[in-house]
């Protein structure tokens, strides 16, 4: 009842709120076309067969010189870019979402359990969240890629590459989740149900899962919104500084890296149809999760 | 008082032993630095000796002193990718950073502050509502963006200020300084600019933030009753409560500063110790980045326990508290 309650309130919100609204359609967009870019992508720019030289530096269509063949124009290789920065995207979509939800997942488990368990496992988890708190996300991904080359052979490295990165910015972004989750057992702990679920011997999983993480969905929701945002452009300032993802399969970062090779020259889309395209994806991302958090937080309306 | 700052050093150390323990483990751990000293020729009875004299073999406890001890000697090693002395690189290199962090740092502060409290006190002004949506703009734009964008504006279209590097530098000493000349200035607005906008909307909403709870309390709510004039409450009774937490954020900002310049000067091939960390993490040249970790990590101790000693300065009510 309750839970219909708040829905209703907050689609009443959500059609009062232009800018949520279009961030939402917008966000949704660009998800769909990036998750069906094989489909609905021209052509794939990882086949090396699909584009040739000839077309290559090709302008947007809108330009004098464009090819219907390529919306967006073609970068020096003849490929589409409209097929490109499709591709990117999803795979910076797919690293950032896969980052978000490790880090979620690690974060809420080990906030839950600290709060729950208390004493010294609290506290060491406490002081590393602290430590991370300190260290700025970036620096952390950098550490953490760092340390993986180090260990790991070279050719191991290239092929770990995407699992690397991801974990790199799963590490930097767990914090926030756990501290939220800590700070509602804290709440919740000592109330009525939950003394009760704990004297009726209910295993603690259960009433950390059942009892107490019902509770901060809404704020998780929030976090997991914003850090989806940081995710994204962690992954592209890593490959934009060359540390993140090769050439051969570039997300939005690389292709902007790329696109820098342009910035003197006339071929201006090439570098910034996909800054326009990774700005335009997080900012509307940013904008839903300041809704929620709105929403989250009545006092702040 | 004397206590309170002591406990604060005694941390500060323990911290400092922590980080230095976490750099040396990346040292020894991650890769072997024999064979990264030697090339294929180099007999086994050359490394073994290699190893002996290096100190290797001894046991972890005695290697570790051995190298916060060099650290603390200013004996930084070498690097594997140049051979040239840690200690020395990131020297040239420090100035560099230090004044486009510190421009950065000024730049936020002086634009934030005024913004934040602006916006504070006219929450539903029209001018208010666009910083607050240009700064959630500002946080979705990836500094190498922002770095772009000016380069385009600034370097390419209106063709003002130089794109990359620094130029016109003097030099003071061992500290090659871009702040006497025109030419140094004119290369150092560029990136600092860009280090400091994105910093610029964290001291916005943090200021802003502040100021709105601190015009909710109830000294401030009685000042209004006493019908004292709304610049006295806001000006000098908001506001002084307000500034205490802004000296955390700059604190804070720092960590941020350091971790962004990486970027910025990538961007904008500024020659400073990011850039040096980027090429070590690319070379996988692990003395340096564990020295630069350390070294990362002195200043931010040092900031932070400044920033507790300033506490104590402006808030008599702190000094009470430790007092009692």
């Amino acid at each position: 009842m309750l839970a219909k309650i708040r829905e209703s309130e907050a689609l009443w919100l959500f059609r009062r709120s232009p800018a949520a609204m279009l961030a939402a359609l917008i966000a949704v967009v660009i998800i769909t076309a990036a998750v069906l870019a094989p489909w609905i992508a021209p052509t794939n720019p990882y086949d090396l067969s699909s584009f040739s030289l000839i077309d290559g530096l090709l302008p947007p269509v809108w330009q004098d010189g464009g090819d219907p063949r390529f919306l967006l124009g073609t970068d020096d290789q003849g490929r589409d870019m409209l097929s490109s920065i499709l591709y990117g995207a999803r795979l910076s979509l797919a690293i950032a979402g896969m980052a978000m939800a490790v880090a979620l997942v690690l974060g809420v488990g080990l906030g839950l359990a600290a709060g729950y368990f208390g004493g010294r496992f609290d506290a060491i988890v406490m002081r590393i969240a602290d430590i991370q708190l300190a260290l700025p996300a970036i620096l952390t991904a950098l550490l953490i890629d760092g340390i993986s080359r180090g260990i790991l052979p070279r050719e191991l490295h290239d092929d770990l590459r995407l699992g690397v990165i991801t974990l790199a910015i799963a590490l930097s972004l767990w914090v926030n989740f756990a501290r939220t989750a800590r700070a509602s057992v804290f709440v919740e702990r000592s109330k009525d149900y939950v003394q009760a679920a704990i004297m009726m011997g209910q295993h603690p999983l259960r009433i950390m899962l059942r009892h107490i993480l019902p509770n901060i969905l809404g704020p998780l929701l929030v976090i997991a919104t914003v850090d989806l945002a940081s995710a994204i452009l962690l992954e592209a300032t890593l490959s934009f500084l060359g540390v993140g993802l090769p050439a051969d399969s570039p997300s939005l970062g690389t292709l902007i890296r790329i696109g820098m090779q342009y910035l003197l020259s006339g071929e201006w889309w090439i570098l910034w149809i996909p800054t326009i395209f990774l700005v335009v994806l997080v900012v509307s991302i940013n904008l839903l999760g300041d809704f929620l958090r709105d929403l989250f937080n009545p006092g702040l309306r | 008082m004397a206590v309170f700052i002591l406990k604060r050093l005694i941390q500060s150390v323990f911290v400092m032993l922590a980080v230095a323990f976490l750099a040396f483990s990346l040292f020894s751990f991650v890769g072997d630095p024999i064979s990264q000293m030697t090339g294929v020729e180099t007999s086994l009875e050359d490394q073994a000796r290699l190893r002996e004299e290096l100190g290797l073999n001894d046991p972890f406890i005695v290697q570790f002193a051995r190298f916060t001890g060099d650290m603390l000697q200013g004996n930084f090693g070498y690097s594997y990718r140049t051979r040239e002395p840690i200690g020395a690189m990131l020297l040239d290199r420090l100035p560099a950073t230090l004044e486009l962090g510190t421009v950065a740092l000024i730049i936020s502060l002086i634009a934030g502050i005024p913004a934040g409290i602006y916006t504070a006190l006219n929450p539903r002004g029209v001018l208010s509502q666009s910083m607050l949506i240009a700064t959630l703009i500002g946080v979705s734009i990836p500094t190498f963006v922002i770095g772009i964008l000016l380069i385009f504006l600034f370097g390419v279209q209106l063709g003002w200020l130089p794109t990359f590097g620094r130029s016109g530098t003097v030099e003071i000493g061992w500290w090659r300084s871009s702040l006497f000349t025109v030419d140094g200035w004119r290369s150092l607005v560029l990136p600092g600019l860009t280090l400091g906008l994105f910093q610029l909307t964290l001291t916005m909403r943090l200021v802003r933030a502040q100021m709105m709870e601190v015009m909710r309390t109830d000294h401030i709510r009685f000042a209004i009753a006493r019908g004292i004039p709304w610049r006295s409450i806001r000006y000098r009774h908001a506001l002084s409560n307000t500034m205490i937490p802004v000296i955390t954020v700059i604190g804070l900002q720092f960590g941020g500063v350091i971790a962004f310049s990486i970027v910025t000067e990538s961007v904008f091939q500024w020659p400073g110790m990011g850039l040096l960390f980027l090429e070590s993490i690319r070379f996988v040249d692990i003395p340096v980045m564990s020295v630069y970790l350390v070294v990362i990590a002195f200043f931010f101790v040092v900031i932070n326990l400044l920033v507790d000693l300033l506490y104590l300065l402006i808030d008599p009510r702190l000094r009470v508290r430790e007092a009692a």
